[in-house]
């Protein structure tokens, strides 16, 4: 058993005494003495050429204190853009230029045109009402396969077409890949769209823009997942400002699931105006606004092929996929139909040759970029669907096709440029087999059938790629940062200790979980240690919290720097007790030396290093407070199995959820009641995803899907309990907490498992359908029940 | 929301002044109007809220008929005709959210007539007479179309009067974003009439299902229904449903209302 609150625990979450009793501190609880309100005014056309915009009656409202257009930001950066992407022919992507505020053109529902910024919101509102523009509608840019033919729309004019870029992926195998897939005993093929999806954050964005004339200082507060990316994107390419006059402040953020890695246009005018006007500047987004402006997510359409030998063997996979960019870059958008997701095609199968090809494309939508998964959800579902239906064709079981190609030996390289450290596949699958009770599935099955009732099985399995990643890799692959991360464990002289890492905790519990590896390292009772995030002013450079990289990558830099603090505690210890360095032992908080009885606590050795009396200062300085930096020698890789039961009413097409099982392996796990909370929370976006989630434009590129009364979030009476286990673990080999990541298993995992047991259900039934899109309402399954 | 001018009577005859009022808009639970103010999408001068006029509150017997005041919320209607009219309490009891239940109001539900609401289903299912400040309008003569009542400008509605069937029920098929209907169907038998209400269907609104009214006289059983369809063609079609499919909803909800029943 382990103590509460080390390595192992299930230790409740000290951050949920403020969340739980609203004292969380959040962006929009900050309010600065003379502040100011923005309202950003926006397209309601999807494209349209901006004539002229006249601000006279606006700017005589009461209350107004300017009026910002384009024009006020001539000589300014544009949004950038944090990843290169290089087409087959050798040619960088087509990249345009994203204004703060829209430039000649709008290109989105949403892009923003004007600012109202006055003395209060009403008084801002009510003057954008008075605010006259004059544009000229332009056709819209809407499906992505007609949108790269020749004399299509143009998104961006500059632009050679609507083409971002072609990417081949290994374009090598090519060749190889074409030739396996014509010599192949069976091919199946399967044409999909991965859903476009709001993230839907409780908390909407908002940011608060400061300058302090005095000191040539801004401050930004905004809802970031990575401060310092912000920092430094906003900094370098869109005002100008270097690092050391510019501090970016995210305080509690009330959820993110990727929207909030990004640097956003608000941020950049906030942080703009607030110079502009020598005051305060706040911008709250409402929840209409997050819905056209918070990046979006998803949005692939795919067609894959899977080849088989004689015996069922998996001899290639290829794929096409378009992917929409929506009306700009966002900040990783390029990466995540790529590198993403490209090299994850393999799956949990031995595949010898593999082919991806993804042609991105400007469309007159809400930029697209990382959504909870990142293209690793995309990947595994084209996989996990093709398999089920290569299973049916060949009349086998969907599960023993899965065994028969399992990679079972490890490290494994795949086809598609990574290699697997560790996993044990066929230990997850027995795991959740179990679980669901497979065995007495078929019985289950009778007994809704009695009540007019199809139940479905559906099984999944996946991999995915945490801990992104080895910097020197991504560079290669066109990352335009590192992706280390930080941490500084400052001890203090009574011993309590405080870590300021550069992972940022938006739900996620760091709090906990991170004081819980430091405070075991030491042993020293948990509440001793404090986790310091969300403010450039006082964590060391780091990339913040996505791509469930935090204990991976972030832990790892923290683990690092604690070895050094007891390294360093350690030379203090031998001094104190006159013995050798290397006999030293630390257990407990307690340094003793090897076979003798003499002992010294930690707050001696702690105060010794703060108050140096009896110190060797010609060996060592005082003080007790290290960094360090951590560069992850691969992805993590981790792994599970997933099951799910449903029941499809017929005359309706509803679904319902009857069980949902999860085994995943996460390698070794910190806090088991956490790392269960996001499973929980990522199958439930899956199944939003599956069976809800639709973020929908009429072909006019008007957003139609613009609020809750037409975008459906699930909800817990929507869902069963989840069964969940992490009891598979094959621990990561390549970080010192053999760590693998589980933010986002959950909604990369599910949303195949649901789509299999709906499709499973209506096969029992007798209805052939093959695949119904997501999500998986109750009108597109009775369509297609109708249609089979 | 823009600037306006707050006005609470506490009499329908101060309200019905008050009203007369250039660009006056009466306002109960708001739970329609605030969000529509919000969204700057209404922008009334005066508003008249109707919440504090006793009169127009509560849930009583009168006669044969159940008495429900406009200004009575869902919540309330809930649990005093949980024994007295369960298929109403039922019906209220599944509007939107707790919050939603504990303002919204049956006046302002039966004023707004949404394509999608509840009340007019049940309303006109069990052929109500809705009560205005003027005058009585049968719920077969007052909802005219999506959004559009009887009702003149200015004129509230003070309460509505149920006559209680000896059995009914509300078979509500959710929207799976909004839910509220997607589909839903008031069925009410009483003697030798039965009355089968249909909202978030059709595109005309509330409606009255006669086919299978007429069906169900004769024969009350899900049975009856089975070889009758409602035609695609005036159903609503959106991102949650086509026409077909809420014409394929109308019958399903109608049968198992009818089992259910029987
Ligand atoms: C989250 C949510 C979920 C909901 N779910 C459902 C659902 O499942 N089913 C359902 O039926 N409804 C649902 N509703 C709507 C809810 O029932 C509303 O309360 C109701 O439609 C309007 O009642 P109100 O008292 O709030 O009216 P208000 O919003 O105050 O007014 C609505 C309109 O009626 C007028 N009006 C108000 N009272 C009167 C009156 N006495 N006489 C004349 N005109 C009047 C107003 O001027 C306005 O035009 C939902 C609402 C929300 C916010």
């Amino acid at each position: 058993m382990p103590k509460d609150g080390g390595i192992g625990s299930s230790t409740k979450r000290r951050e949920d005494v403020r969340f739980l009793s609203g004292t969380g501190r959040y962006t929009d609880d900050i309010n600065l003495h003379g502040q100011l309100y923005a309202h950003f005014v926006r397209s309601d056309v999807a494209h349209g050429k901006i004539n002229g915009i006249n601000a006279d009656a606006a700017m005589a409202m009461p209350g107004v204190v300017r009026v910002f257009t384009a024009k006020d930001f001539e000589g300014v950066g544009g949004v950038p853009c944090g990843w290169q992407i290089t087409s087959i022919d050798g040619s960088p992507m087509q990249e345009p230029k994203h204004p703060v505020l829209a430039e000649g053109k709008v290109r989105h529902v949403g892009d923003p045109i004007a600012v109202v910024v006055a003395e209060s919101l009403g008084q801002a509102r009510d003057a954008a009402d008075a605010l006259e523009i004059d544009i000229e509608m332009l056709p819209a840019v809407m499906d992505m396969k007609e949108a790269v033919k020749d004399g299509a729309p143009k998104v961006h004019d500059d632009l050679s077409s609507n083409l971002c870029y072609d990417w081949g992926f290994v374009e090598d195998n090519k060749d190889a890949v074409a030739k396996a897939i014509a010599d192949a005993d069976h091919v199946t093929t399967l044409e999909l769209v991965n859903n476009r999806l709001v993230a839907n954050p409780m908390e909407p964005r908002v940011a608060v823009g400061d300058y302090d004339m005095a000191n040539d200082e801004h401050t930004l507060y905004t809802t970031s997942q990575n401060p310092h990316v912000i920092r430094l994107l906003m900094g370098a390419f869109v005002l100008g400002i270097p690092e050391h006059k510019l501090r970016v402040v995210a305080p509690d953020v009330g959820g993110g699931f990727g929207a909030k890695i990004f640097h956003y246009a608000e941020e950049a005018f906030c942080t703009f105006a607030a110079k502009q006007l020598r005051r305060p500047v706040k911008w709250t987004s409402s929840r209409s606004e997050a819905f056209m402006s918070d990046a979006h997510g998803r949005d692939h359409v795919t067609k894959i092929e899977l080849a088989m030998d004689k015996d069922n063997n998996f001899t290639a996979i290829r794929t096409e996929t378009y992917a929409n960019m929506g009306a700009y870059l966002s900040t990783f958008a390029p990466s995540v139909p790529t590198w993403l997701h490209g090299t994850l095609m393999a799956g949990n199968y031995k595949t010898p040759l593999i082919y991806v090809n993804v042609k991105a494309v400007f469309t007159n939508t809400v930029p697209v970029d990382a959504y909870r998964g990142a293209g690793r959800p995309e990947a595994t579902f084209q996989l996990e669907r093709v398999i089920d239906k290569a299973a049916r064709e060949r009349g086998v079981s969907p599960i023993e096709l899965r065994r028969q190609n399992f990679i079972t030996e490890f490290p494994y390289a795949t086809p598609v440029a990574v290699e697997y450290d560790t996993g044990d596949y066929h230990a997850t699958m027995d795991r959740v087999l179990e679980m669901a009770d497979h065995a007495g599935f078929e019985a289950r099955a009778a007994e809704s059938k009695k009540n007019g009732k199809l139940r479905g099985f559906g099984i999944a399995h996946y991999i995915e790629a945490c801990g992104i990643a080895p910097s020197n890799l991504v560079g290669q692959l066109g990352a335009r940062a590192g992706l280390y991360e930080s941490a500084t464990v400052r001890v203090n002289a009574t011993g309590s200790i405080s870590v300021m890492t550069g992972s940022h905790s938006h739900g996620q519990g760091h709090e906990t979980s991170f004081a819980q590896v430091v405070s075991e390292m030491i042993g020293i009772d948990a509440t001793q240690v404090d986790i310091v995030h969300g403010d450039t002013s006082k964590t060391p450079m780091g990339m913040g919290t996505y791509g469930s990289r935090s204990i991976a990558v972030g832990g790892s830099a923290m683990v690092r720097a604690t070895e050094k603090i007891i390294a360093k505690a350690k030379k203090i210890a031998a001094h104190l007790m006159e013995a050798s360095e290397g006999d030293i032992e630390l257990k407990d908080g307690q340094f003793t030396v090897a076979g003798t009885d003499k002992s010294v606590a930690w707050g001696d050795v702690t105060l010794a290093a703060y108050v140096p009396h009896n110190y060797p200062l010609e060996d060592i300085e005082p003080g007790l407070e290290e960094t360090a930096f951590y560069d992850p020698a691969n992805f993590t890789y981790p792994s599970g199995g997933y099951a799910c039961e449903v029941e499809v009413d017929p005359d309706t097409g509803k679904v319902d959820v009857l069980s949902f099982s999860a085994a995943d392996d996460f390698g070794n796990v910190i806090n088991p009641m956490i790392v269960e909370g996001q499973v929980h929370g990522g199958v439930a976006q899956g199944f939003g995803q599956a069976m809800m989630e639709n973020c929908a434009y009429d072909a006019d590129g008007q957003l139609i899907s613009a609020s809750y009364m037409d975008y459906a979030m699930p909800r817990a009476t929507d869902l069963p309990m989840f069964k969940v286990d992490h009891s598979c673990q094959t621990p990561c080999t390549h970080n010192p907490l053999g760590v693998k990541g589980c933010g986002e298993a959950g909604a990369i995992g599910s949303p195949p498992a649901f789509v299999n047991a709906v499709i499973d259900a209506l096969h029992r039934g007798g209805h052939k359908v093959e695949h119904i899109n997501m999500p998986l309402t109750p009108d597109r399954v009775w369509t297609a029940i109708q249609n089979s | 929301m823009q600037n306006f001018e707050f006005v609470r009577p506490t009499s329908v005859a101060d309200a019905v002044a008050a009203l007369k009022g250039d660009e006056a808009q009466p306002m109960s639970g708001g739970q329609t109007l605030m969000p529509t103010m919000k969204a700057r999408l209404a922008a009334p001068e005066i508003l008249v809220s109707l919440t504090a006029i006793d009169e127009m509150k509560g849930v009583r017997k009168d006669g044969d008929q159940i008495w429900i005041g406009g200004g009575t919320t869902h919540a309330t209607v809930a649990r005093e005709t949980a024994e007295s009219f369960p298929a109403l309490s039922s019906l209220a009891g599944r509007i939107g959210d707790p919050s939603v239940r504990s303002r919204g109001t049956i006046g302002g539900s039966i004023a707004n007539n949404d394509p999608s609401a509840c009340y007019p289903a049940g309303a006109l299912g069990s052929g109500a007479t809705i009560v205005t400040d003027r005058r009585e309008i049968a719920a077969d003569d007052f909802f005219q179309g999506m959004f559009m009542t009887a009702l003149d400008e200015g004129e509230i509605v003070t309460a509505v009067k149920f006559p209680v069937p000896q059995r009914a029920i509300y078979q509500k098929f959710i929207q799976p974003a909004s839910r509220f209907p997607l589909t839903a169907v008031f069925v009410a038998h009483f003697g030798d009439d039965v009355r089968v209400a249909v909202t978030g269907a059709s595109s005309d609104g509330v409606f009255r299902w006669t086919e299978a009214e007429e069906a169900l006289k004769g024969n009350f059983s899900a049975d009856a229904v089975s070889g009758l369809s409602v035609s695609a063609d005036t159903m609503i079609s959106d991102l949650h449903g086509s026409g077909a499919y809420r014409a394929q909803l109308t019958k399903v909800m109608t049968q198992r209302a009818v089992s259910a029943l029987a």
